[in-house]
């Protein structure tokens, strides 16, 4: 018996010595999981609220306290709705492609450093994850699109590739400026070299980069067509494409690609705040924490809102224009300038 | 080289202009009704479909079932009765059907009837899914009306001729 509960209590230890990290791995996961979903479901209520103001109307406002339960409600409607794989279609992708489009933006979000102490995963390449991963989020997008066996959504496919093509461009070029001018990339040391003032923000990184600010719109505009936001959504332009590649997905397969659409935003815009604004550090040099990252980031999804019912689409050539035309000369130019003075003024 | 900044400038100047403008109406105060709870005061003058007036004196329906607005309906849509009681001078109306189906609210009977014994109501809420809904019995509806009065509390009832009949006529609503 005494021998029984020694062998008990050594494995215990043995199991203890073992779990911290897969726990703590677990509880990111899960973490990012339900970060990410509660998001999606809330920032459709920050859209719609957003679109009520900008027109002034009030929104959604039946459903709970100033329509607050109209995300679970709508939640629970696209869950209880009928799964229809149409005829002829490639069933494998299809139902894939859902997953392939919310996958890569949880594992993305792993590496964001949401203030000093949390973050998932502190990898030395995390920027370059990033965009490793980022990339897959159009191909499955595609993919579910030319699956769907459907005119729009083969439009649509086509589409979205041109412009993802377009704008992954300046927005590499923005990337590997400020990769040139943090020297690492690692979000977590970019954003520890950015603590103090907010003038020690590379938004405001005058001696090397005179062009910040550029640069972060460039940066800031590319997210937008990257993730298919208006003015830039004509690759699920309602008016013209139903809903573009979506439009043979019903229920929780369409969810999902709203839910990675959201994901997407949120993902973008945390990596704006990471490269530009300081993550986590406050604009005051004290009191730095998880509070101004979401403030931040909260912010920049506004302006994505606020732009969205600004804007009208662009035409899919003032698209590609605004992309071959300013934004890759542009941050090309951003690079070489702030090579040179990196060289000058060490 | 110049021009194409200028217009870049520019053009990104005009988007910031923009930008800034919807976001001055954001704060603005919200300018649609809320309809089902808040409407609009209707205005004096509004073309409901028909209705019977009363007589004030004797609270009974003025209308002497003369007919005239039945033969000036371009679309024929009004059906009325009346019988001749024991010691009354005139004729009294019984039954007075106004098919809204058909009714085009050109006005005709109105004009048509020389004692004004027929007016445009203010009623609106007339949606329904029920044909039937939209033969109105305006002979039983002004009855109810004088015994609703009557009594304070109205008594729901079942009747097509009911449903399209509230019991708060809209211009008591509160208006915005």
């Amino acid at each position: 018996m005494q021998n029984l509960s020694d062998h008990l209590a050594q494995g215990w230890h043995f199991v203890q010595s073992l779990w911290p990290e897969p726990l703590r791995l677990i509880l990111f996961v899960a973490g990012i999981v339900a970060f990410v979903g509660a998001n999606a479901a809330y920032l459709v209520w920050v859209e719609r609220k957003g679109a009520g103001r900008f027109q002034r109307r009030p929104g959604p406002n039946e459903v709970g306290p100033a329509g607050l339960l109209q995300p679970v409600v709508d939640g629970l409607k696209l869950m209880s709705k009928q799964l229809i794989v149409p005829a002829g279609v490639d069933r494998v992708l299809f139902r894939g492609a859902p997953l392939l489009v919310m996958a890569p933006v949880l594992m993305s979000l792993a590496v964001v450093p949401f203030s000093a102490s949390l973050a998932a995963r502190n990898i030395n390449v995390g920027l370059l994850m990033v965009f490793a991963f980022g990339s897959i989020n159009v191909m499955a997008v595609m993919l579910g699109g030319w699956a769907s066996r459907n005119k729009y959504a083969v439009i649509s496919s086509a589409r979205m590739v041109s412009q993802n093509v377009a704008y992954e461009i300046p927005m590499l070029l923005v990337v590997i400026t400020m990769v040139m001018l943090t020297g690492t990339m690692n979000l977590n040391e970019i954003v520890q070299q950015q603590a103090g003032w907010f003038w020690h923000w590379n938004l405001f990184d005058w001696k090397h980069n005179p062009l910040a600010p550029v640069t972060f719109l460039i940066f800031y505009i590319c997210m937008l067509a990257e993730t298919n936001r208006a003015p830039f959504d004509m690759a699920e332009a309602e008016s013209e494409l139903v809903a573009g590649a979506y439009t043979e997905y019903a229920g929780m397969g369409f969810g999902v690609f709203f839910m990675a659409e959201y994901a997407n935003i949120l993902l973008g815009c945390s990596l704006a705040t990471v490269l530009f604004l300081g993550g986590w550090q406050s604009p005051f040099g004290v009191l730095s924490g998880l509070v101004w990252f979401l403030a931040k980031m909260y912010f920049l999804i506004f302006t994505v809102v606020w732009i969205r019912w600004t804007f009208p689409r662009t035409q899919f050539y003032g698209l590609l224009n605004l992309s071959w035309k300013i934004l890759i000369p542009v941050s090309l130019f951003t690079l070489v300038l702030s090579s040179a003075l990196m060289k000058l003024l060490p | 080289m110049i021009k194409a900044i200028k217009e870049i400038t520019f053009g990104f100047w005009s988007l910031v202009t923009g930008m800034r403008i919807t976001i001055g109406q954001f704060f603005k105060p919200v300018v649609t009704v809320q309809y089902p709870h808040e409407t609009l005061k209707i205005p004096a003058r509004f073309r409901g479909h028909i209705e019977l007036v009363r007589d004030p004196g004797t609270g009974k329906a003025i209308c002497y079932a003369c007919k005239l607005c039945e033969r000036a309906c371009p679309s024929d849509c009004i059906t009325v009765d009346g019988v001749k009681l024991d010691g009354a001078k005139k004729k009294s109306v019984t039954s007075y059907h106004l098919d809204f189906t058909k009714c085009s609210l050109c006005g005709s009977c109105v004009e048509a009837c020389r004692d004004g014994a027929i007016r445009y109501s203010r009623e609106y809420n007339l949606a329904s899914t029920n044909k039937d809904d939209f033969v109105i019995d305006l002979f039983r509806r002004l009855e109810e009306e004088a015994k609703s009065e009557s009594h304070p509390a109205p008594a729901p009832s079942s009747t097509p001729a009911a449903a399209v009949t509230s019991p708060s006529t809209p211009a008591d609503s509160p208006a915005k």
